[in-house]
């Protein structure tokens, strides 16, 4: 999942580097089912839900987005 | 040791997978080639992606626009390094892989009577130099986006085989120079594979990585430029690299000019607005270049910020907290996450920043690789090919004009698809047989970071490159620095030789992908260093305080004795040189004659 966070945006790169260093190893089973999938997302439609210009409508993803948003 | 390998054999074999990579591969399945192509992530996360501004094409659909226009302004653009035949080529295909991209679904922008609106973008002109054109073709601010996902589906249609998850490792040849193919390692298994073809051809993109500060994402390591150099093609102009000013220090994530615009002042470590002292009429507002080079010789001279004085700050706490909230909400939000200062608050701390590769692997117009060989600086190697940004066509030369990086991938990722259909269709491609040690060279690579003892660390190493190239090769070049620079980063290739990994599993072992990346990532600063510390003239992106504007060499270009290509060759870091094609590809097409380049 380490290599799912070479994206195409260097904004990205850098804040899921971040995420990496900070959270990963502490998600539990269902928060990385939430973070892999998320990860399945285009840079363009991820960046907008990480900087916040766009809201997260997937219920579940917003706790992991919430972490993101703070790295 | 390589009968251990497995081997996969096609008719031909693409590595990388953005614009340049998926074009060629659509021009090879169509065509009925067995075709792969391989692909570190996923292909639409490839950094095409991030190219917004758009593709050029004098379609003149708002403004009245031809080629010749358009051919004048990338030669200028150039500083008139770039090969004119290309330049020629590439220009003269512009509409027709722009339409065909139209018909492949890109939504491109429309005007009201629904033809492909385009948009002004700078350096592109009307009768040469007078007034600006619109000649951008652009989906939104989303262009390279919309690009790769188009030529994507247009690739699944074909049949096209991905190996994605895959990072080629070398270039193969046998003993008169053919190239065989590459050996390849899927990420997710650690396994290594030979991938032998009849035709290879390079997509890899950029080396962006080498600096410190670079709009590259993390992907742009020079993979296919690095491969090159190492299996003994020479690198073409690696001298030259595009920078943008403001990028935020650290992070490398783009400050857009407008933010000057909106009054952003620049200012040293004591606080000074040095800008006046360069530029006293347009003092903040002055050309990319101008403010660039300010900002180098502040930090060189000791008054940049921070505890390491490397960088400088752009200023907007002057203005009102609801003007940086309505007008800049995007940029104070970079700010805060990247720099971690609130730009009501503080200033953004800011470097000049890398942004586009102009040289790579030596091309011609067709996407052959050519070396010199036989008398001839220009014969095609058997067998390969390369486009994009990783190639040199050379249509950029010492400077590129926005917008033409997206047409140079289609252009000639769709030339070098060509040329392997044609030659396959000519019987002049063959799968020629492996030498028994062929993928030696990658098993003892790889075999030597399983056992490396006491070696340098992976990130340290990288860090000492990118600070190197970042103060010794930057975007103002100084003399002395080139020269110290030559030394440390020799010094610091020696250190890459010996890096250590301490985790050894096979699957997703991103540590050892790191390591392999680092060794094509040396490759491509060697060459940036030594080519740059030679070339004793400014052209373009290149310049020197050494070279100033005389009235004999306008700009501190010297074309008496420095109107040539550079060739830097890895394994004994020599350097050649060979001429510019000056010559356009028709006959019937006049040169654009040496002039200054001014705007």
């Amino acid at each position: 999942m380490r290599w799912q966070c070479r994206r195409a945006l260097l904004e990205l790169d850098l804040v899921l580097s971040r995420f990496l260093a900070r959270h990963f190893d502490r998600l539990d089973a269902a928060q990385l089912a939430d973070f892999e999938d998320l990860l399945r997302c285009d840079d363009y439609e991820l960046w907008p839900m990480i900087n916040g210009s766009q809201a997260c409508e997937v219920a579940r993803w917003q706790e992991m987005i919430a972490l993101l948003r703070q790295c | 040791m390589s009968n251990k390998v497995t081997k996969r054999t096609f008719d031909a074999v693409i590595v990388g997978a953005g614009g340049a990579g998926l074009r060629a591969a659509l021009q090879l399945s169509e065509a009925g080639l067995k075709t792969a192509v391989l692909s570190k992530v996923f292909p639409t996360r490839s950094h095409t992606v991030a190219a917004q501004g758009g593709v050029a094409a004098s379609l003149g659909n708002t403004t009245e626009d031809n080629w010749h226009w358009h051919m004048y302004d990338t030669v200028k653009g150039s500083d008139w390094l770039g090969d004119q035949d290309s330049i020629e080529f590439m220009v003269r295909k512009a509409n027709e892989v722009v339409v065909e991209l139209e018909h492949y679904g890109m939504p491109f922008d429309r005007t009201d009577n629904g033809k492909i609106y385009q948009r002004p973008f700078g350096g592109h002109s009307q009768n040469y130099g007078k007034s600006p054109v619109m000649r951008s073709c652009a989906a939104a601010d989303r262009t390279g986006h919309a690009m790769l996902h188009a030529l994507y589906q247009r690739n699944v249609r074909a049949h096209t085989q991905f190996f994605v998850e895959w990072m080629a490792l070398d270039l193969l040849r046998d003993a008169s120079g053919n190239v065989l193919g590459v050996t390849a390692l899927e990420l997710e298994t650690g396994e290594v594979s030979i991938f032998h073809a009849k035709a290879t051809i390079f997509a890899t993109g950029g080396s962006g990585r080498i600096y410190y500060s670079s709009t590259n994402a993390f992907i742009n390591t020079g993979d296919g430029v690095g491969m090159a150099a190492r299996a003994g093609i020479p690198l073409e102009d690696m001298e030259f690299w595009q920078f943008h000013p403001t990028g935020v220090a650290g992070a490398g994530v783009l400050i857009t000019e407008g933010v000057r615009g909106e009054g952003g002042i620049l200012r040293n470590g004591g606080g000074e607005r040095f800008m006046e002292r360069y530029a006293p009429n347009l003092k903040d507002l002055a050309s990319r270049d101008v403010v660039s080079r300010s900002m180098v010789t502040e930090i060189n001279e000791g008054r940049g910020c921070g505890p390491d004085k490397d960088h400088v700050m752009l200023d907007i706490t002057h203005l009102s907290p609801e003007v940086i909230m309505k007008r800049l909400p995007g940029i104070r939000e970079i700010s805060i996450r990247f720099a971690g200062v609130d730009p009501i608050k503080a200033p953004i701390p800011v470097v000049p920043t890398c942004h586009y590769q102009m040289g790579g692997i030596p091309t011609n117009y067709k996407g052959q690789v050519v070396v010199p060989k036989f008398g001839n600086a220009d014969t095609p190697v058997p067998g390969f090919y390369a486009a994009g940004e990783c190639a040199c066509a050379s249509v950029h030369g010492a400077n590129r004009l926005g917008t033409n990086s997206l047409l140079d991938l289609l252009v000639f990722g769709k030339a070098a698809g060509e040329s392997v259909v044609d030659d396959f269709r000519a019987g002049n491609l063959e799968l020629k047989p492996l030498p028994e040690d062929v993928a030696d060279r990658t098993l003892a690579r790889l075999d030597r970071l399983e056992t490396q003892r006491d070696g340098s660390s992976v990130n340290d190493v990288r860090l000492a490159m990118q600070r190197t190239m970042q103060k010794h090769a930057g975007v103002f070049r100084f003399k002395d620095l080139l020269k110290e620079g030559v030394e440390k980063i020799l010094k610091v290739a020696g250190d890459a030789r010996y890096t250590q990994i301490g985790d050894k599993s096979k699957v997703w072992n991103t540590a050892r992908q790191e390591a392999l990346e680092l060794d094509n990532l040396i490759e491509v600063a060697k060459a940036t260093m030594v080519s740059a510390e030679a070339r004793k003239e400014s052209r373009g992106a290149h310049v020197r305080d050494d070279a100033v504007d005389t009235p004999e060499h306008p700009n501190g270009r010297d074309d008496t004795n420095w109107l040539k290509h550079t060739l830097w060759f890895s394994a004994d870091n020599h350097l050649e040189y060979k001429p510019v094609r000056l010559k356009p590809m028709s006959s019937d097409v006049e040169p654009i004659a040496l002039a200054k380049r001014t705007y």
